[in-house]
């Protein structure tokens, strides 16, 4: 059964050391020479003005909120669409009242306009 | 040992190493990339719990979404990225007094709790994990009425993010 998994675990831990090895490898044997001008960010080769990160607008957290709860459904959706034929009628109504109760929050969104990026 | 307590250990030592890693960085940022480690170990528990439909919704939600929203919430919180955050006050030393109390506690009272000697029942074996799951969601002796609150759940979080989350007009 765990057997099932072994290459996840050989994926994993060949690319940590893949990661490992590269950034070392580049830290060991490339040539350091540090100055002010190259530890400065690179900004179209223009002296940088402000710091590198910015305040972002609060649109973003609402559309990773949003995706979230999308992808719950989708968690849920799976299970059920691989007994949908088994089931027949009583899950496909089953599953329209679930997308349905969830549509009323979509309409929401949609209506209030969290769905649109001015 | 057998391989799954090795491998039991190893995630145990892991995930903890990962939480205290988490809380006691000073850069927010390095905090999330430490719960992204922590939450990856969980998923290993799940596939040793033979839970390997939950250790996929794992890696995919909680890695893939929840994680992103953490850094989200940094980079929006905060005037810039690497501004460093003070993880003590004066009151750790209490702090520390309290916890250590309440730990005591737990595995006094834990310890007594019958459940701790027993193991747990073998895992169903099963052709198809995903199919069980989807017969319990959706079949009529299942958890039907679970599965629609679990919709109205969804919906209440829907609209109090928008709620939260949506640039209001003044005088709203």
């Amino acid at each position: 059964m765990l057997l099932d998994y072994l290459p996840i675990a050989v994926l994993v831990a060949v690319s940590t050391i893949l990661a490992v090895v590269v950034v070392a490898l580049g830290g060991i044997l490339g040539p350091r020479r540090k100055d002010k001008r190259k530890s400065e960010p690179y900004e179209s080769g223009m002296r940088p003005i402000g710091p590198g990160t910015r305040k972002m607008p609060v649109r973003f957290y609402l559309i990773a909120v949003l995706f979230i709860l999308f992808d719950i459904e989708v968690v849920f959706f799976l299970p059920w669409a691989v007994v949908f034929r088994q089931l027949g009628l009583f899950g496909l109504i089953e599953m329209f009242v679930f997308i349905l109760i969830l549509l009323v929050g979509y309409v929401y969104a949609w209506k209030t306009g969290a769905l649109e990026w001015e | 040992m057998s391989t799954v307590q090795i491998v039991f250990l190893f995630v145990g030592f892991m995930i903890l190493l990962a939480a205290w890693m988490m809380v006691s960085r000073s850069n927010l940022v390095h905090s999330a990339l430490w719960l992204v480690v922590a939450l990856f170990g969980v998923a290993v528990l799940f596939v040793l719990l033979e839970a390997g439909y939950l250790a996929v919704i794992q890696v995919l939600v909680y890695i893939g979404a929840i994680a992103i929203l953490m850094i989200f919430a940094v980079m929006l919180t905060r005037g810039d990225v690497e501004s460093l955050t003070h993880i003590t006050n004066r009151y750790a030393g209490w702090a520390a007094v309290m916890g250590a109390f309440l730990l005591f506690g737990l595995v006094i009272v834990l310890g007594q709790w019958p459940a701790f000697q027993t193991t747990s029942p073998e895992a169903i074996e099963s052709a198809n994990p995903v199919l069980d799951l989807g017969m319990a969601f959706v079949s009529p002796d299942g958890f039907t009425v679970p599965f629609i609150v679990a919709s109205v759940l969804l919906l209440a979080a829907f609209i109090g993010a928008i709620y939260a989350a949506f640039p209001r007009k003044k005088g709203e």
